[in-house]
């Protein structure tokens, strides 16, 4: 069937903020889907509330919405827009949950608007459990025996029918949010408890665990015409109980027969077909390692994290390829863009291996519960190909940036081998470098298969690998073990770890043999047909495919690698404007990246894509193969920046800012001069090297201080510390983080933190606008609500902004981003942090302001200037209407992490909110996020001693405001005081019924809680905010975003009303230019 | 790290690929062909159709999970030579033994570590090549000869791994004659699983002895070579279309066209592998097959033939299968036993059976209109 004539404009649904289990890899689905239908000629209308994507860019839709992804939001742009359908499947559990509750709402029959490709049976046949589990029954395909349960109680009669283990799901969640493994009647209880609450629907499945089976997954894709193919099929290293988010992931699979993995597909495709499904669909099974016995575990009936992984692994754009199906075509009308000759209606045949190696964020959360289970944890993920399982795995090492270059955790060898088995007995984070110690310890294969069930097909390639790393320590590096080492693939910098050289005599050693690496395409057919596919990864092999006119102008882009807390999607965002802008500039635009979720890894976005770890072994590789003019790091966040010092230092060109300037920035002594030359007020503060340094430069410079390493990202590790008692307990647990950088102790200043993205030329210095962070300073910016354009600040304040903004740039001679925070103490402006590169706040300002930063930094680079691109100098004008980012977390998915906010991130993504008046910018980004605070109920307040000047008054006015208040002791005595009607109540250690069994007991409906200092979590507070995530409650720890909440509901909650007003993004650029 | 032996395959074209060759390997030729099969290279290593040829693996992890005889095609295997990148350790419950000792047992030559790769997008580019598997490279100039001038053995492929004897298999209502040119055990056994009686047949049968087995239906398998080098296959089947119904099945299906009256074709590098989309004419509808061939069907041959193309390739147009409107014969270039390979055309061999039964009728299938 060819297009849908009727269409002419189409609703697409995003998929909201990055959290886990939902992150950029909708970005990239999102991206195609619009690119697909527009080029149609048909009208995209979107609604996404992310702006830290390439896919709410003015020019990807025609219309962004970057509003709630509430049904309120859609209703009010069905009846704006008067779409002629709407495509849910592309944006993650989010789309599907919008379109059932759409249906059920009744409005999708009201508007008469269709839901297209998806049916609306198949969304529901494979969400909810029930109708699944009957669907599968009906089609003898076997599922493990289960229950749908609503209570406890129901849990606990199915448990004695049959026993356990047991696996609890609640259902419509993502990625397993809630659910578990149990192995007794008390875990089942806990289990089911919380994840029949984290359920919207209130229902969870329990079923028999068929943990140990092998997990395998197929990606399949339908179209009207009933034509099915399979994509991709994947095979998890881990067995089925941990989440295939949180598990290393091979594709193809590893382990099956021919005739395993015929009637895995079979199954597939007879799945796809019963639920009718058009488009893209992931099903997972569980396969017995010991018989062809099998079930079904999950089936996805939309484009998801391991489609997006799929694509990337065999070049198959299946996103692009299900919103075509939704619009009507059938797969053989679709013609396949990477041979350009044939049709979409192919199986991708793949020669090289494919691993995917999650990234997870216990980096951040060091108390964070590093146990890998049902529900996933991991923030992002790296892929790596190729031609062997070896090589491929290590470069998935590499790709990771935890600072190893190899399976080998040197912490790991204190370790006793009894430690070892039991931390084998869970799988965690670093399961697979405990396997790669007991291995060097001589443990045999099946002792670790014994414990871990991981087949012995993997467990014997990790073995290979170690193997051979013991056996290079003992013999001579000549040019056939080199040659051996790097098929295998270990990098230049673990083989001179082990023979006890420097990685540079290693890479001159192999350069010397001509020992370098060859490159690959990835082109969907094994090189059976010529392929266009500009889409490489390296091996040591006979053949380099990567040739190129050595006439041409090019450029490499440096990506920002797997998506975690402090470098998230926003930097993907950056990189890929940096390659259209040089294609625009008719530049060759080179990309290097790892991360298989993202634009980026587009086959089709930049001129050559490297699918590489971001190391400097790696990149300079591609470097002396490519020979470009130069490098661009500004944009991959922190890991390019990495990049710079060693690559300059190995003759590279670093294009835009020098790498000069960007070592005066980071380097603490060398800041401190300049800002100080300048004449720019910067807090006191001072390097130490030791507990004691610390502790008596804290004296001199008077608490609270602010303490964190240098070289940090994302506010690792940093804390803002009161007392001496602090300090060095903080020095003790931190100084480990970086042996090699001291520790930067600050004056922490309380007050008003500004931030200011700007462009600058080496003439003239462009400020977009100010943002202003409605949290006070101590809040790390990602985790800030930002405001744009600052909505109270004096025009002293600002005027002093612009100055120490235009002459930090010029003196630094930015030639490109820079992004400075600032703080207001006292009616003084003070400089804190100066980053001469893209920020995560780049996609915001660029899209609120319409102005293309990464665009205008890219072309600074070649020479241009800011006049010669129409702009100029100076604050450019406000717009008249606000802008606010609000943080998203994933606290229901990590537990055992507080969730006070700190100076530390925590974030997972952001959300805007944008209307003329602040309080609805500010309510819509709040509602976008997730909070949402009920406007009347039972409010608890726990409030430390010292905020209680500040919080009693605003606890006051929620009372007035008809809030039914309840309250530990000391803070219901001084609401009391103020006249205010309160219940108190125990705190944990007064006894039951305490303050967290309320919360238990949903009596209550929000949270105010202040944190006392401190990381104790076992503390009250933290248990009270951990309760808070796992029921969803709202919680607030930061009285000025509970100050803006009080607010919103003063000036209007009127906001969800009729009256509110829902504007796509152009309309409000279009403003400005008026 | 044990010290490797080194292997090359020689090109008849001077193309050399290094690798290490497997302890016990004896120098080989053979026409080089590549499959892009992922999984089931124990049934690619035994299915008869590769007699005579160099099988180049573009899979790199070849042995994941070990050997076992239940899957085999055939009792030995007929290829040349197995070139892969990567041959591993497996690891399977049903493996019986590694691949590499069941290479050996077999006294198969085979070379590992090849950049598979760049010898897939050769032989791509110029076609499928002689090559000669071989520990060293002196007399390189003899051995480039020696990959110029590989032939078919005297009485032809097809009559080296056919079958001698007749041999009955099976039972039920109906009895199914099935033509062996090389044929995989896995189309004798999709033809018993469907409860009927099996009679095979060695590939040199006249159609005089066949019709005296009285069969309901005749199947004719597939095979390795030139079908235009099988004269007495082809005279065979002329004098049996119209007597019976007939179901031709890669060799099988050529055979059928040249008795038809069709002229078959060498190609570049032929189809082989597990993901070939073809496309049913008279529905539109696509399904994925397994395919092992080297020569095809020409198209404009067969105009006037009686036949209609049932099926084509989704990738370059070729024929894949043939339906005739009158009488009951059909053809498929595919192999609807899979093996390795998807299974989504099985219903083929339903439906010759269900022919057969009379309960579906050929013709009735040729003559719906095409979509």
């Amino acid at each position: 069937m060819p297009l849908n004539k009727d269409l002419k404009k189409v609703l697409v649904i995003g998929s909201g903020p990055i959290i886990i289990g939902q992150a950029a890899e909708f970005d990239y689905a999102g991206t195609q889907a619009c690119r697909a239908i527009k080029e149609e000629g048909i009208k995209v209308i979107l609604l996404n509330s992310n702006p830290a994507t390439i896919m709410t860019d003015v020019d990807i839709a025609d219309a962004v919405y970057m509003e709630p992804i509430t049904i309120e939001s859609v209703v009010k742009i069905i009846d704006k827009e008067k779409p002629d359908g709407i495509i849910a499947n592309l944006g993650g559990q989010i789309g599907l949950n919008m379109a059932l509750a759409l249906d059920k709402a009744g409005i999708l029959e009201e508007k008469g608007v269709p839901v297209l490709g998806m049916p609306l049976d198949a969304i529901y046949r494979a969400e909810d459990r029930e109708m699944f589990k009957d669907t599968m029954q009906e089609m003898n395909e076997p599922i493990p025996e289960s229950a749908i349960v609503h209570s406890v109680q129901e849990a606990i009669d199915f448990a004695n029918q049959i026993g356990y283990p047991l696996i609890v799901r609640p259902a419509y969640t993502l990625g397993g949010t809630g659910g578990g493994n149990c192995i007794n009647e008390e875990e089942l209880h806990n289990i089911v408890n919380r994840g029949l609450k984290s359920s919207p629907i209130h229902q969870a499945l329990i079923e028999r665990s068929v943990a140990g089976y092998k997990e395998i997954e197929f990606e399949v894709m339908r179209d009207s015409n009933d034509n099915c193919i399979t994509i991709c099929s994947m095979e998890n290293l881990d067995p089925v109980g941990i989440h295939t988010g949180d598990s290393i992931v091979a594709a193809p699979a590893q382990t099956l027969t021919d005739e395993e993995y015929q009637m895995l597909r079979s199954a597939s495709i007879k799945i796809i077909r019963a639920l009718k499904i058009a488009g893209g669909c992931n099903i997972q099974f569980a396969l017995d390692p010991f018989s062809k016995k099998y079930y079904v575990i999950e089936v996805n009936p939309r484009v998801s994290r391991s489609s997006a992984l799929a694509s990337k692994a065999t070049g198959y754009p299946i996103a692009r390829v299900t919103t075509k199906i939704a619009i009507g075509y059938t797969l053989d009308e679709i013609p396949n863009t990477v041979t350009g000759t044939t049709t979409a209606c192919f199986e991708p045949a793949i020669d090289y291996v494919v691993l995917k190696v999650p990234r997870w964020p216990f980096d951040k959360f060091v108390f964070g519960d590093r146990k890998l289970g049902t529900q996933m944890k991991a923030t992002g993920e790296v892929m790596a190909i190729d031609r062997s399982f070896e090589a491929a795995f290590l470069k998935s090492i590499r790709s990771l940036e935890i600072g190893l270059n190899g399976l080998l955790l040197p912490e790991l060898q204190e370790v006793s081998d009894e430690g070892l088995r039991t931390r084998l007995q869970y799988a965690d984070d670093e399961r697979i470098f405990i396997i790669a110690e007991a291995f060097t310890r001589g443990f045999t294969i099946d002792e670790i298969w014994d414990i871990t069930q991981i087949d012995k097909y993997f467990l014997k390639k990790l073995k290979n690998i170690i193997d051979f790393a013991l056996a290079l320590k003992d013999k001579a590096l000549d040019g056939e073990t080199l040659t051996a080492a790097k098929k295998m693939g270990f990098s230049d910098s673990e083989i001179a770890d082990l023979k006890g050289i420097r990685e540079e005599d290693v890479r001159r050693l192999r350069r010397e043999k001509g020992i370098i690496p060859t490159y690959k395409q990835v082109d969907t057919c094994a090189a059976e047909f010529d392929a266009q596919t500009p889409y490489f990864y390296s091996c040591y092999e006979q053949e380099n495919e990567a040739t190129h006119d050595p006439n041409v102008r090019k450029v490499l882009v440096i990506g920002s690698g797997p998506i975690r807390i402090g470098q998230g999607v926003e930097f993907d965002y950056c990189s890929v404007h940096a390659v259209w802008a040089l294609r625009d500039a008719g530049i060759k635009a080179i990309i290097v990246n790892n991360n298989p979720e993202t634009v980026s890894t587009d086959f089709d976005t930049s001129d050559r894509l490297y699918f590489e770890p971001l190391v400097f072994e790696d990149v300079m590789n591609i470097l002396e193969e490519e020979n470009p003019e130069g490098v661009i790091v500004q944009f991959g966040g922190q890991t390019a920046i990495n990049l710079a010092g060693p690559l300059c230092r190995a003759g590279i060109k670093i294009l835009g800012t020098s790498n000069e300037s960007i070592d005066r920035a980071e380097d603490r002594e060398r800041f401190d001069a300049m800002v100080a030359d300048l004449g720019i007020p910067r807090p006191p503060g001072k390097s130490v090297y030791s507990v004691e340094e610390a502790v008596k430069a804290a004296e001199i410079i008077g608490y609270p201080v602010l303490v964190r390493p240098s070289y940090v990202l994302g506010g690792r590790a940093m804390e803002i510390v009161d007392n001496i008692d602090e300090m060095k307990q903080y020095m003790e647990t931190a100084a480990r983080v970086n042996k090699e950088h001291p520790v930067l102790v600050d004056k922490y200043l309380m007050g008003k933190e500004i931030e200011v993205d700007a462009v600058c030329d080496g003439q003239e210095v462009l400020i977009p606008g100010i943002m202003q962070h409605i949290e006070r300073a101590g809040v790390h910016s990602g985790d800030s609500t930002a405001v744009f354009p600052a909505h109270d600040i004096c025009q002293e304040i600002r005027d002093k902004v612009v100055d120490y903004t235009t002459r930090l740039a010029l003196e630094l001679d930015v030639r490109g981003l820079i992004n400075i925070q600032f703080v207001e103490h006292e009616n003084e402006l003070y400089v804190l942090e100066v980053n001469p590169r893209s920020s995560r706040t780049i996609p915001f300002i660029s899209k609120t302001t319409g102005i293309p930063m990464v665009k205008l930094a890219t072309e600074i680079m070649f020479g241009k200037t800011l006049r010669d691109m129409g702009y100029q100098g100076g604050l450019y004008p406000e717009m008249g209407f606000y802008a606010v980012k609000v943080p998203v977390f994933s606290f229901n998915k990590l537990h055992q992490v507080d969730i006070n906010l700190g100076p530390e991130m925590k974030s997972t993504g952001e959300v805007m909110g944008i209307d003329y008046s602040l309080d609805s910018a500010i309510y819509k980004g709040l509602l976008a996020a997730g909070v949402e605070i009920p406007e009347q109920g039972n409010i608890v307040a726990t409030i430390a001693e010292r905020d209680k000047p500040e919080a009693i008054p605003l606890l006051v006015e929620f009372g007035r405001m008809g809030f039914k208040i309840t309250a530990t002791e000391g803070t219901a005595n001084a609401l009391r005081e103020q006249g205010i009607e309160v219940e108190t109540v125990k705190k944990i250690k007064e006894g039951s019924p305490n303050i967290v069994d309320l919360i238990r007991e949903g009596r209550v409906d929000f949270i105010v809680n202040t944190l006392t200092h401190g990381k104790k979590p076992y503390s009250d507070g933290f248990q009270i905010r951990r309760a808070a995530v796992e029921l969803n409650v709202p919680c607030l720890t930061s009285l000025d975003t509970l100050k803006v909440v009080m607010q919103g509901f003063q000036t209007g909650s009127r906001i969800g009303s009729e009256n509110a007003q829902i504007r796509p993004l152009q309309e409000y650029l279009a403003g400005i230019k008026k | 790290m044990p010290t490797l032996n080194k292997g090359y395959l020689i090109l008849e074209d001077g193309h050399v690929f290094q690798g290490t060759l497997m302890e016990g390997s004896k120098p080989s030729s053979g026409e080089v062909v590549f499959n892009t099969s992922a999984f089931g290279y124990e049934q690619i290593l035994t299915d008869p159709s590769y007699a005579g040829q160099i099988v180049v693996m573009t899979y790199p992890l070849i042995g994941n999970y070990g050997v076992s005889s239940r899957l085999l095609e055939a009792d030995q295997p007929w290829v040349k030579g197995f070139v892969v990148r990567g041959l591993n350790i497996g690891e399977h419950y049903e493996k019986e033994e590694e691949l590499k000792e069941f290479l050996q047992k077999n006294q198969l030559a085979c070379i590992s570590g090849v950049d598979t790769r760049a010898l897939t997008r050769l032989i791509r580019n110029k076609g499928t090549m002689g090559g000669v598997i071989t520990d060293s490279l002196e007399n390189l100039e003899e051995m480039i000869r020696k990959a110029r001038a590989v032939v078919p053995p005297p009485e032809g492929f097809v009559r080296q791994v056919s079958r001698k004897d007749a041999k009955k298999l099976g039972s039920g209502e109906k009895r199914i004659v099935l033509v062996d040119y090389g044929t995989k055990k896995s189309i004798i056994t999709s033809i018993t699983e469907r409860e009927c009686e099996l009679i095979i047949v060695p590939a040199d049968t006249p159609a005089r002895d066949i019709m005296q087995f009285s069969p309901d239906g005749l199947v004719l398998s597939n095979g390795p070579g030139d079908p235009g080098e099988c004269d007495y296959a082809i005279k065979a089947v002329q004098e049996l279309i119209g007597s019976i119904p007939i179901l031709g099945i890669c060799l099988g299906h050529q055979i059928l066209s040249l008795a038809l009256g069709a002229n078959t074709r060498k190609m570049v590098f032929g189809h082989r592998g597990s993901n070939h989309p073809v496309q049913d004419m008279r529905t539109g509808k696509i399904y994925i097959t397994a395919q092992n061939h080297g020569y095809v069907t020409d198209e404009s041959s067969l105009a006037g033939r009686g036949v209609d193309i049932l099926f084509k390739n989704l990738n370059d147009g070729t024929v894949e299968g043939i339906i005739h409107r009158e009488l009951p014969l059909m053809s498929v270039q595919f192999h609807p036993e899979a093996s390795p390979g998807p299974v989504d055309t099985a219903y083929i061999l339903d439906d010759f059976i269900e022919n057969i039964k009379g309960n579906i009728n050929f013709a009735e299938i040729a003559n719906k209109p095409a979509v």
